[in-house]
């Protein structure tokens, strides 16, 4: 079950890590990301990546401890993808988690729409 | 996000109409206003070069200095006002022909800047200067102009009207099918238009690089005025962050960031606003320091930059490629046009020289950057129309 911060980043069970749909919408079109490097270890809160809207840069968080396992390579070229597709393509990094328990602190998708307006 | 504001925030005449398009409304110099429509920034950005943009810059202080007596004869009346304001500018104010806009600077005793500014000879009226200046310091500068006038001559304030601009290549084919004529205008010239019964301030300007026009409509017409434009299929409405993007790729400064009270008219590159019966005068507030810069030359000097990777944003250090801090980025982003990072800032003068390789540090990493003629993006300004 994906899990949603209070910063608008997701975290799916496989510790796939991205920015919402309401996020991406409130920044506006995205033409930079700032990646995290692979094997990168960060604790909960820490900050992770970059993205930067034609406006402002915006710090993208760690939802959970853990090891960066993967980063989209794909947002280098095209970082549009995080406005088009924000929870598939434009997916940002990937964590192996230290504590899959840190997930039951956060907000399921019902909670989450509460704030998400 | 912003915090609250001690004031409230001012409404332009639009507002609904900002509202009811849906435009993202932010602060921004004490007015509410849209940075943004649905489509998005890039988007309009990229319109407003192929098509018609149209922004809501009401939030700017356009006003009215009328002489308190004038005798009729045009050229003297003209003079006269025009000897009130030019001690406090830069430009050849007395020069200026009927209907013709300069941009110009008001000074400060010591030789910086306290604001750019349009300074329009009436095309009508005897005496009179048509003044836009900038939203976040038009109480100070109305201030000034209206002491410096005392008694002489009468600032009317004209902004709880709307000011609008049509900016883009489509913008003179869109705007003479409303306003008949105003294709006939040169860049930096305006003129006063009727329309359904208004009457409209047209000069043919802006803030982009592109063709185009700024129009200073009554509040009554306002939103009937706008309505019009916009439907136009050509025409799209704009938000604050294209018009930011738009004039940093046209390499114009924007007040309060790449000039402030401590930059000179030498070191922001603006030398061609100095009138040059006025610069062998020498009777320009702060003369000192620009007889000075002009002689022996400045500190430092307004630049643009490439940057390769993550925009440079405003405060961001430049520094050589060995990593010597040698200035600062003023304005920063990404340049929709040209896909890339690009700013404006400050360096000395043995750095400005363009193709020179210097590095901006973005969160406390080095990138490399590029000294770049100004504009980015070559303007594409009507200064004599086809007749």
């Amino acid at each position: 079950m994906t899990k949603f911060t209070k910063d608008h980043e997701y975290i799916k069970t496989d510790g796939t890590v991205g920015i919402t749909q309401y996020a991406q919408e409130q920044l506006g079109d995205i033409v930079f990301v700032e990646l995290p490097a692979i094997g990168k270890t960060l604790k909960q809160g820490d900050e992770a990546a970059v993205v930067e809207s034609v406006k402002a840069a915006s710090e993208i968080y760690a939802p959970a401890s853990g090891t960066v396992v993967a980063v989209n390579e794909a947002l280098s070229g095209e970082p549009g993808l995080i406005n088009t597709d924000p929870d598939g393509a434009g997916w940002i990094f990937k964590l192996a988690l230290d504590d899959a328990g840190e997930l039951d602190g956060l907000m399921d998708a019902d909670a989450y729409a509460r704030i998400a307006v | 996000m912003a915090d609250a504001p001690a004031e409230p925030l001012l409404h332009v005449p639009l507002n609904d109409r900002h509202i009811a398009l849906n435009g993202r409304m932010v602060p921004f110099a004490g007015y509410c206003l849209p940075v943004q429509y649905p489509t998005g920034i890039i988007t309009e950005h990229k319109w407003t070069r192929d098509s018609a943009g149209l922004f809501d810059v009401s939030h700017m202080g356009p006003s009215v200095l009328t002489l308190a007596a004038p005798t009729g004869d045009a050229e003297a009346d003209h003079r006269a006002v025009a000897a009130l304001i030019e001690p406090l500018v830069t430009g050849d104010i007395a020069g200026l022909r009927p209907g013709q806009l300069r941009y110009t600077l008001l000074m400060n005793a010591d030789g910086g800047i306290a604001d750019d500014l349009m300074v329009g000879r009436s095309p009508l009226h005897s005496g009179s200067l048509y003044i836009i200046v900038n939203a976040a310091t038009k109480g100070a500068d109305f201030a000034r102009i209206a002491a410096a006038a005392l008694g002489k001559a009468v600032l009317h304030r004209a902004d709880d009207g709307a000011l609008l601009a049509l900016q883009g290549p489509k913008a003179v084919d869109v705007l003479s099918s409303l306003l008949p004529g105003v294709e006939a205008l040169g860049f930096m010239s305006y003129l006063r238009f009727e329309w359904q019964g208004a009457a409209l301030v047209v000069s043919r300007s802006g803030y982009t690089g592109e063709d185009g026009y700024e129009m200073l409509v009554p509040a009554a017409s306002a939103a009937a005025f706008w309505d019009a434009l916009l439907a136009d299929e050509r025409v799209k409405p704009i938000g604050l962050g294209a018009r930011d993007s738009l004039r940093l790729e046209a390499g114009l400064p924007l007040y309060g960031h790449d000039l402030d009270p401590t930059v000179s008219p030498v070191e922001a590159g603006l030398t061609f606003t100095l009138s040059k019966r006025r610069r062998e005068t020498g009777d320009i507030a702060g003369a000192t320091r620009m007889s000075a810069e002009l002689a022996n030359g400045p500190q430092r000097l307004r630049v643009g930059l490439f940057v390769e990777g993550a925009p440079a944003r405003e405060g961001a250090e430049i520094t050589t490629p060995e990593g010597a801090v040698i200035g600062r980025v003023t304005s920063g982003g990404f340049s929709p046009s040209l896909s890339r990072a690009i700013a404006l800032g400050f360096v000395p003068p043995a750095y400005a020289a363009p193709g020179t390789k210097l590095a901006v540090l973005v969160r406390g990493r080095s990138q490399p950057a590029e000294i770049t003629p100004l504009p980015f993006v070559p303007h594409r300004y009507v200064r004599k129309p086809a007749s």
